[in-house]
């Protein structure tokens, strides 16, 4: 459950978000809609701990992240815009890596390493050194190790970026389980269709501020439009940014 | 330790040692190849100096038949003499057809100027701009010049005078420096050897765990884990430390074996630097390791890119050898208050061991004492840093 009031943060004189209001429940997709430069990213920024808020206040399971980063970085699970991994160490140790820094160890990180490597498809990989890794690839690494301390709460941050229709395919696959299984997901994107495919709710978010959100059915009430697509153009004025 | 701090550490190791690369630069090409160079241009340039020695000096004579005893007395000095005859004009022409040539021409009235005692003069004619021939003609002076002398005094005893009359000041050369501390000053440049081998020891380590996690974008993600950024970075620090640490004991160990295989004591100089100084070598710069490393970590993090930390840490490794350098030029000696700057303190110290004259105890204990306050400041700083949001880039 994550719960965001009136979230602002400046670069500067810059205004990246500017009072974002909205919500994340659990067993629920959210998708954060809108151009690239609305402060869809600042905002899980803010959320995973990286940034401060400048006013304004964001909670995950009711913990106020600006005031405890450390008990909310437990509580999430976190796939930022550059899912980078290690190139020398196999996909299995990168995990591990993540797993041993949120305080598993021994059999149970073991355990637990093997069953994302089952649960994402990566065994043809696992052991392999990740230097020569597929974006695809990559991605799955980068996500296994943001779920190796089986988070409540998960951020992704533009995950199907630079991934193939196959893969694509997968990570929707898995984002649907994952809420099947009850987590709160909030993912980013400038993809209408990502959003439409995936998302139970749709915060659309442009010049730093919630323009609209809802439901799909909600928000196609609320601008009397035919499709998601003529809903986000009248939300946001035009069709910047849109995919 | 911290939990944090030690599997950061064990982390970054495993990457490193894992990186082929990497551990050649870090671990091979400096610790080894760095003192088996060094020791080989010492070795070339003891050889030359033996050479220039023993070399037999060749010098050609012409006119050779109005001095007879001259070159005679030549030969006995040890200069291979040539017989060649001709005028001015062809002793030039020998000269520039044959590179470091020295001719010695003796004129016609030599024997009746040499009978009659008056001063007799000969030619030396010598390429001044060649190196070579001007150390031939400066033995082949030395061999005249102490013929002379011989003559000159067997004339002054014939006429009932001693020799000695005309030496009003003699000068004797005292070489008062031992042979150990006159080998030191030959290895003088070894504390910089072992100082630069031992920072690029963790140079790659450096980059790559800070300008490389964020190039690599990977940064970000180890910021969201339940841990505070001064652990992430003091575990990055241990990191590079430890292949400093590494670094110092495979090149200190690499020179002593090194020096086994030059004939210094020929040379009338001894090189400490058996297992014993070598151990205490390695112990004497340990705190300057983490100073290396956090210096390195600190700079390596203002850099956006791998590339740019690069350039930058190449010239940041040459600051600790600054004050070697101007002590160096400046000509000073030991005393306590140089114990409080690293890397000065570490070449003194080093130096006071190969000479075979430590330094005092108390002296090493501030040396170390300095130094690590140094590096605990330093990594403090990287962990300010660290916590700066900036650290993101982007």
């Amino acid at each position: 459950m994550i719960r965001v009031d009136g979230l602002t943060r400046s670069f500067g004189a810059i205004r990246a978000i500017d009072g974002v209001d909205f919500e994340a429940r659990d067993g629920r997709i959210t998708g954060m809609l809108g151009p690239n430069g609305a402060g869809k990213s600042t905002t899980l920024r803010v959320l995973y701990t990286v940034l401060r808020p400048d006013a304004g206040s964001a909670s995950v399971d009711g913990i106020n992240v600006a005031h405890a980063p450390l008990a909310t970085r437990r509580a999430i699970g976190v796939l930022p815009h550059a899912a980078g991994t290690y190139p020398q160490l196999t996909a299995r140790e990168n995990i591990a890596y993540f797993g041993e820094l949120h305080g598993l160890s021994g059999a149970s990180l073991a355990r637990r390493v093997d069953e994302l490597v089952a649960e994402l498809e990566m065994a043809d990989y696992a052991d392999r050194r990740a230097k020569g890794f597929s974006q695809g690839e990559r991605v799955k690494v980068a996500l296994a190790r943001a779920l190796v301390h089986a988070p409540k709460n998960l951020l992704l941050d533009e995950p199907t970026n630079g991934l193939d229709v196959m893969a694509t395919r997968a990570l929707r696959a898995l984002i649907r389980k994952l809420r099947a299984d009850g987590h709160c997901v909030l993912f980013s994107s400038h993809v209408m269709q990502e959003v439409a495919a995936l998302c139970d709710d749709i915060v659309i978010i442009d010049h730093g501020c919630v323009v609209a959100s809802g439901t799909p059915g909600q928000l196609l009430a609320q601008f009397g439009a035919a499709t998601l697509e003529d809903a986000f153009v009248a939300a946001i004025g035009d069709a910047r940014g849109l995919e | 330790m911290n939990a944090v701090i030690r599997i950061v550490l064990l982390k970054e190791l495993r990457e490193s040692l894992r990186d082929r690369r990497t551990l050649l630069t870090s671990l091979v090409l400096g610790p080894v190849f760095a003192p088996l160079f060094f020791i080989l241009i010492l070795k070339l340039a003891l050889a030359r100096s033996v050479a220039a020695q023993d070399e037999a000096v060749p010098v050609t004579v012409a006119n050779a038949a109005a001095a007879p005893n001259l070159v005679q007395q030549l030969r006995e000095s040890g200069l291979t003499v040539t017989l060649r005859d001709g005028s001015d004009e062809d002793i030039r022409r020998w000269i520039a057809d044959t590179d470091g040539l020295v001719v010695l021409y003796v004129p016609e009235n030599f024997g009746e100027r040499f009978t009659s005692g008056q001063p007799a003069a000969v030619m030396i004619y010598a390429d001044g701009s060649s190196s070579r021939a001007e150390h031939h003609a400066a033995r082949a002076q030395q061999a005249i010049a102490s013929y002379s002398a011989l003559i000159g005094g067997l004339r002054l005893q014939a006429r009932g005078v001693s020799p000695a009359i005309v030496q009003a000041v003699i000068i004797d050369n005292m070489d008062v420096s031992t042979p150990s501390a006159r080998a030191t000053l030959l290895l003088g440049m070894l504390s910089y050897v072992i100082l630069l081998v031992t920072l690029l020891g963790g140079l790659y380590l450096a980059i790559d765990a800070t300008a490389g996690e964020r190039e690599r974008g990977s940064l970000e993600a180890l910021l969201t884990v339940p841990a505070t950024r001064e652990h992430l970075i003091y575990g990055k620090i241990a990191a590079a430390a430890a292949m400093m640490i590494a670094a110092l004991a495979l090149v200190t160990t690499a020179i002593a074996a090194a020096l086994d295989f030059v004939p210094l004591e020929t040379f009338g100089m001894s090189a400490n630097f058996g297992p014993g100084v070598a151990w205490r070598v390695f112990v004497a710069v340990l705190p300057f390791t983490l100073v290396g490393a956090a210096l390195l970590t600190v700079v390596a993090s203002f850099t956006k890119s791998y590339k740019e930390a690069q350039s930058w840490l190449g010239v940041v490794m040459l600051v600790p050898t600054v004050p070697i350098a101007i002590a160096g030029v400046l000509a000073v000696q030991p005393q306590a208050a140089l114990m409080l700057v690293p890397s000065l303190s570490q070449h003194l110290v080093i130096q006071g061991l190969m000479r075979g004259d430590p330094l005092p105890a108390s002296w090493i204990l501030l040396s170390a004492a300095s130094t690590l306050a140094l590096g605990l400041l330093l990594a403090w700083c990287a962990g300010r840093l660290y916590r700066r949001e900036a650290i993101l880039g982007g």
